[in-house]
């Protein structure tokens, strides 16, 4: 099995408080912030070297997994492609682009360009990414593929090698259990990292992995030095045939309003309601 | 999470990548819980397979053994990002006891006993323990007393052992025992499995600090124990536990200059927050030099252990510069570390503060792994005086 897992860079998000709206409030600047990956993009491929491996033999690899980037040829987008190679992904591709000409529209145009070119079997991908939030751009790569869309995958199992797959998705309503033949476009939730949640038909099926809270596995001392072996083919957009047009305009970026730190002790339940409701504006 | 520190001058990428792995480990697995586990005197046994299936108990052994590879530098950094992003120095020394165990096997034992010991060591599965300080001695290598007796395909052990790390969950003992006759010639190697009939547990210590490791009194009555399990040749003892000591020494620097870097991180953070006369302490000047003078202190320690390091790995004969490394770096961290709780203030000195622990792990330091005075000995040896 071939998947093809895009993987974006993201502000480290547990430092979002350090972020700053340029004075004339036409972006948000990443000046001094960190870079990660994507932690949504984490699970996905969590989820895709799950597919691919035989975990009993020390996670023996039996698939292929390609790593996709999009954004500056800089030591950061490469740092995150070689972490997802140190994880044991077998390849990278870094698409060369600008932030500010990228939106969920011109990449799902870019992800449909490398699909074209690797023919994988599917593309598993974050649902969306910690800094826009957007969540749209699997679904319109699945759109412009005329391939089936499963967001929110929380469970993946195949026994062919992913010809046929049974997916449980996380809705807010409950669990709904789709089955799909692919090829497929998969997003995941974050339910995904549980022990039990892949199930390639190799693996052996009582196979539990170690339980992951916050992110996918940790890449070994032995993955790290294997993965700086391991190719990245850069190419632009120019490559791929693509004109980025973005679609979406942001007019203006402001910081939510500083919060009082005020505190206000309430003696009932109805006067909490009350509060949150009316003062607070939360519910 | 905490920023990466500016690390060791031998460091890559490649270091700077493990580095990551590993803070977001210590960060998930064992911060939350460090206080607790300090506290319990204790942490889980399954943080072992835990930081194995992670696969950090692996970096600095050779694949064919299991392991990750790598040296005694991506070791050092690994271990620092346990102590800084961990913040249990106990719990980092408790999972690292098979550093000092496992070498003398690695570097001597045979096939099998590397199957049989480093093997599910560095899985996860089992816990390995070194054992070399008597009750009646610890500085004194040469004079250990614990007897080994050839008796057909067994050797029969009578002696104890004591300030054992992991000494009361080891699976394993990589024990000094006596073969021979008196003086360093007599030494020998064992590897004593902690089911074996005649070995025990007399009990767990209570210390100082590094409360979260285990630290054990070991007693060997009529303990019978495969010839098997013996390392390498009779009589080659001595020479594995002072090859063992260079890196040691190299480990208890590394550690020295992560907890100082985290009673120092712990400090910065304090003297920003805490008000006094109408401004944050690091608005007095006292206080500002205070921490200058931890972080340029720091600084020259992590320079001699790197510079230690590196000269190790590039083949040299390291164990003057080791000795002096490690006395750099135990009196920095101490010094350090009484800083810290000065700049805490009566906070410094409560249970709940993270430096108050650090202070009381720091008092280790010029004492275990070959004491302040044993190092002076060392360098005044190789020194020629």
């Amino acid at each position: 099995m071939k998947i093809l897992v895009s993987i974006k860079r993201v502000a480290d998000p547990d430092n979002a408080s350090k972020l700053k709206v340029s004075s004339d409030g036409t972006a948000v600047t990443s000046e001094g912030l960190e870079w990660k990956m994507n932690p949504f993009d984490d699970w996905s491929l969590e989820a895709a070297l799950r597919l691919t491996e035989n975990a009993a033999e020390k996670n023996a690899r039996v698939g292929e997994v390609v790593l996709v980037s999009i954004g500056p040829n800089d030591e950061h987008t490469q740092r995150i492609i070689r972490e997802g190679l140190a994880k044991g992904a077998e390849r990278g591709i870094l698409v060369e682009a600008d932030d500010a000409n990228l939106d969920s529209n011109v990449v799902s145009q870019i992800l449909k360009a490398v699909v074209d070119k690797e023919n994988p079997d599917l593309v598993v991908m974050g649902k969306q990414a910690a800094d826009g939030d957007s969540n749209v751009a699997g679904t319109k790569l699945a759109a412009r593929l005329g391939w089936p869309i499963i967001n929110y995958a929380m469970k993946i199992s195949t026994n062919d090698d992913g010809k046929t797959l049974e997916v449980k998705r996380e809705l807010d309503t409950g669990v709904a259990t789709v089955k799909v033949t692919g090829p497929a476009v998969i997003t995941t939730s974050d339910r995904i990292l549980q022990p039990e949640s892949v199930k390639n038909g190799i693996t052996p099926a009582d196979h539990q992995y170690a339980k992951l809270e916050v992110g996918g596995r940790y890449a070994s001392l032995k993955g790290i030095m294997q993965a700086k072996k391991k190719p990245i083919d850069q190419m632009s957009l120019g490559d791929l045939g693509i004109e980025a047009k973005v679609a979406l305009k942001y007019t203006k970026f402001e910081l939510p309003p500083a919060r009082s730190g005020d505190t206000t002790f309430v003696e009932s339940v109805e006067d909490l309601v009350d509060k949150l409701h009316n003062t607070a504006k939360v519910i | 999470m905490e920023a990466p520190t500016k690390g060791y001058l031998f460091e890559t990428d490649e270091h700077r990548a493990l580095r990551e792995q590993v803070r977001r480990f210590a960060a998930a697995e064992i911060a939350p819980n460090a206080h607790a586990w300090e506290e319990a005197n204790e942490f889980p046994r399954e943080l072992y397979s835990r930081a194995a299936k992670a696969g950090f108990l692996g970096v600095g052994y050779p694949e064919e053994l299991g392991g990750d590879g790598g040296d005694l530098g991506h070791v050092l950094c690994a271990s620092e990002e346990v102590v800084l992003a961990g913040k249990s120095v106990g719990t980092c020394v408790g999972l690292g006891s098979h550093g000092i165990a496992l070498p003398p096997i690695v570097r001597f034992g045979n096939d099998d006993q590397k199957e049989r010991f480093v093997r599910p060591t560095l899985a996860g599965d089992k816990i390995a323990a070194l054992a070399i300080t008597e009750p009646g001695g610890g500085s004194d290598v040469a004079a250990v007393r614990t007897k080994a007796v050839r008796d057909g395909d067994h050797y029969v052990v009578n002696g104890a052992k004591t300030f054992i790390t992991s000494g009361c969950r080891g699976d394993y003992i990589t024990t000094a025992v006596r073969t021979g006759g008196e003086g360093h010639g007599g030494i020998s190697m064992l590897v004593v499995e902690s089911g074996t009939p005649g070995f025990s547990v007399s009990s767990k210590l209570k210390k100082t600090g590094w409360w979260a490791s285990d630290t054990a009194e070991l007693i060997f009555e009529d303990c019978r124990v495969p010839a098997t399990n013996l390392i390498g040749q009779e009589g080659t003892g001595f020479l594995m536990i002072m090859m063992n000591f260079v890196t040691e020494r190299l480990f208890l620097a590394g550690q020295c200059v992560a907890i100082a870097e985290l009673a120092y991180r712990e400090s910065v953070a304090y003297a920003k927050q805490r008000q006094a006369f109408g401004k944050n302490l690091a608005g007095f000047q006292v206080i500002r030099h205070k921490l200058a003078d931890m972080a340029t202190q720091i600084a020259a320690a992590r320079a001699l252990t790197g510079e230690c390091v590196t000269r190790y790995l590039n083949g040299e004969e390291t164990p003057s510069l080791a000795a002096m490394a490690k006395n750099a770096a135990t009196d920095m961290c101490s010094a350090v570390c009484d800083q810290a709780v000065q700049i805490h203030g009566g906070y410094g000195y409560m249970r709940e503060y993270v430096v108050e622990r650090l202070y009381r792990d720091a008092r280790l330091y010029p004492i275990g792994g070959g004491t302040r005075e044993i190092m002076n000995e060392i360098i005044s040896k190789v020194e020629g005086y």
